[in-house]
C-alpha cells in the first residue's frame, strides 16, 4: 500500500531511495562505517545493512557529538543515506550534520502511527511539502 | 526561528562564506530544536579534533573552513590523537592528517587545551550563563555539576556557535527543560566509579528526554564517580543533563538485573595486555585516588594515563607524576583513550580499563575486546 506521512523540513530538498527503518538511535561515530555506509554495531538491529542511497527512518542519533562529522564523511565519501527521516525527535548531531552534507532530513509529525513498512519499499522525501511518500516496490 | 537584520544578512552570505556556513547550521539545529532565537554564548569548546574521529573529510573541510574563518568567542577544544611532545609509532599519514587539524583550529583561534576536561582547566562563567559545548561528557558536565547552560551540542553546531558567538534558545537552555520530568530509581547499591558509568550508559539508553534525575542519592559522589556517570550517559543517549532531584514522576528502575545486562554488552574480554585510564582525561582529584592506591606498587602491565597537559604539569610539581612513572605508567597528554590511534587491535589482544565511555569506543570504534573493572580492582589483580 502506498501512503504517507507527515513530517516538518529541517533540511531542504527531494530524494528518493529504498527505505531502512529502525526504533533504535543510532551513533553515528561509533555504529557506522563512514566508508562504506556500513552499520558495524553488532548490538544494532541495522548491524550489516549499509545507509548508502538510503532513506533512513530512525528515532534520533545518541552519543558523540562528532556524529555531525561522520555524516558529513559519510556523504563525502558517496555512502550516505539519500534522505533521512527523524521519528522521535532531530537531535543537534542528525541536524547540523544533514545541514553541511545537504542532506534532506525530516522530523516526522507524533500525531500519525508509522505503518509497518513492508520491505523493500521505497521512500520519497519531498522537503517542499515536508512529506514522506512511501511505496512498497 | 526568527533571525535579526544582521543575522539574515550573514545567512545570506553578506559576511562572507564561513559565517554564512555558521548560520546555516544554526538554522537547522534551530529549527530542529523549535527555537524562536538565537542568544550569546560566553564559550564555545568544540570536539572533532582528533584525526581518528573526523577522518580526512574533516580534515580537509576544517582546512578549507579555516582559510576565512575566525572565532569571536574563547574557544577551547578537544584531545587530539597523540601526545606531541611524545615520540609515537604513528603513521605518516595519520601525523600529517593530525597536523593539518591542528593547524586549522590554530588558524581560526582556539585555545590549543586538547582536553575533554575544560571545566576542571579553565575558569567557569558565572551560573546560568550561556555556553556551547561539544564533547558530550563536557556537556553533561557543565549542565549538571557546574549550572553552565548548553544543549548536548555537535562538532558542527559548536563550530558555528565559535563563528558566530551566538548559538539557538532551546531545549537545555530553557530552565523548564532543565527541570527533570524523568528518573532513574538506583535499586542497588553503587560503589565505585564503574558503578556509577554504568549507571549513566543504561540510563542514556533507556531515556529520551534530555534531563534525567538520579534522586539525592548521588548528591555526594566525588569527582571520578561524577565524571564516569557524566561520560557515560552521555555516551549511550541524547541525555544532556543529570539532576539530583527527587521527582515522582515516571520511573525507570536500576537495578541488578540492569546492571548486569548493561555490563555484558561492554566486558568482552576477561582479561586484556594493556591498562587504559582517563576518558574523560584523569584529573587532579583522580591522579591522587590512583597515588593512593599505587603507593608501594608496580603495574604488571603496561598502562597508558591520559590527562591534559596542565592536569600533568601540576602533577610533576606536587610529585604525583614521578610516583606514577616510577609504578611504571605512561603518562600521555592532550590525548584520550577514547578512539585513540595507540590501542589499536593490531597491538592488543584487549584492553583494561574502569571508563564505561572507552569500553564502547574501543568495542565499537577500535574494534578492540574490553576487560572493564573498577580502579581498585585493577590495581589489586595487576600490580606487584
Amino acid at each position: 500500500m502506498d501512503y504517507s506521512l507527515k513530517g516538518r523540513t529541517i533540511v531542504g530538498g527531494t530524494v528518493k531511495g529504498l527505505i531502512l527503518f529502525t526504533t533504535q538511535p543510532i551513533n553515528f561515530l561509533s555504529s557506522v562505517d563512514n566508508k562504506t555506509g556500513k552499520i558495524t554495531d553488532k548490538n544494532h538491529e541495522l548491524f550489516g545493512k549499509t545507509l548508502k542511497d538510503s532513506i533512513l527512518i530512525f528515532p534520533y542519533s545518541v552519543g558523540s557529538s562528532v556524529g555531525a562529522y561522520s555524516i558529513f564523511a559519510l556523504k563525502t565519501n558517496n555512502a550516505s543515506p539519500s534522505g533521512i527521516a527523524c521519528s522521535l525527535k532531530t537531535d543537534i548531531t542528525t541536524a547540523s550534520g544533514c545541514a553541511i552534507a545537504n542532506i534532506p532530513l525530516l522530523e516526522l509529525c507524533k500525531d500519525q502511527v508509522i505503518p509497518e513498512i513492508e520491505i523493500p519499499s521505497e521512500g520519497v522525501i519531498d522537503g517542499s511539502s515536508g512529506c514522506l511518500q512511501i511505496k512498497r516496490v | 526561528m526568527h533571525l535579526t537584520r544582521d543575522e539574515e544578512d550573514g545567512l545570506d552570505g553578506k559576511n562572507g562564506s564561513p559565517i554564512s556556513t555558521a548560520y546555516k547550521i544554526l538554522l537547522s539545529i534551530g529549527k530542529a530544536t523549535n527555537a524562536e532565537r538565537l542568544i550569546p554564548v560566553e564559550w564555545v569548546h568544540l570536539s572533532g579534533v582528533n584525526y581518528n574521529t573526523i577522518g580526512d573529510a574533516g580534515a580537509e573541510f576544517l582546512t578549507r573552513y579555516s582559510q576565512e574563518a575566525r572565532f569571536v568567542v574563547p574557544t577551547t577544544i578537544n584531545p587530539m590523537g597523540y601526545d606531541s611532545n611524545r615520540q609515537n609509532d604513528l603513521s605518516d599519514n595519520f601525523q600529517k592528517q593530525q597536523g593539518k587539524i591542528v593547524r586549522a583550529y590554530e588558524k581560526m583561534g582556539s585555545i590549543p587545551s586538547f582536553s575533554c576536561i575544560p571545566y576542571e582547566l579553565f575558569e567557569l562563567p558565572e551560573k546560568g550563563h550561556n555556553v556551547s559545548f561539544a564533547e558530550s561528557s563536557a556537556a553533561v558536565m557543565v549542565n549538571s555539576v557546574f549550572d553552565l547552560h548548553t544543549n548536548k551540542e555537535s562538532s558542527l553546531s559548536a563550530l558555528a556557535s565559535a563563528i558566530t558567538g551566538k548559538a539557538p534558545y532551546s531545549d537545555l537552555r530553557i530552565d523548564s527543560t532543565r527541570n527533570p520530568k524523568i528518573s532513574i530509581s538506583i535499586d542497588k547499591e553503587l560503589k565505585t566509579e564503574l558503578d556509577y558509568g554504568l549507571l549513566g550508559y543504561f540510563a542514556g539508553k533507556s531515556v529520551k528526554e534530555s534531563c534525567v534525575s538520579f534522586g539525592s542519592t548521588i548528591s555526594n559522589i566525588d569527582m571520578y564517580k561524577t565524571k564516569s556517570l557524566a561520560a557515560a550517559l552521555g555516551t549511550s543517549g541524547a541525555c544532556g543533563m543529570f539532576s539530583n532531584k527527587d521527582i515522582h514522576d515516571e520511573t525507570i528502575t536500576f537495578g541488578k538485573e540492569e546492571e548486569k545486562s548493561t555490563i555484558d554488552e561492554l566486558n568482552t574480554t576477561d582479561s586484556g595486555d594493556v591498562i587504559a585510564l582517563g576518558s574523560p582525561q584523569l584529573g587532579m582529584y583522580e591522579l591522587e585516588q590512583l597515588c593512593k592506591l599505587m603507593v608501594g606498587k608496580k603495574f604488571s602491565k603496561k598502562c597508558m594515563i591520559f590527562c591534559a597537559r596542565p592536569t600533568y604539569e601540576k602533577s610533576c610539581k606536587s610529585g604525583m607524576a614521578e610516583i606514577l612513572e616510577k609504578a611504571g605508567a605512561n603518562i600521555i597528554c592532550d590525548a584520550c583513550t577514547c578512539l585513540s590511534p595507540l590501542l589499536t587491535r593490531e597491538e592488543y589482544d584487549g584492553v583494561i580499563t574502569n571508563s564505561v565511555k572507552a569500553a564502547h569506543y574501543l568495542n565499537k570504534s577500535n574494534g578492540v575486546s574490553v576487560c572493564l573493572k573498577d580502579l581498585k580492582s585493577i590495581i589489586r589483580d595487576y600490580t606487584k
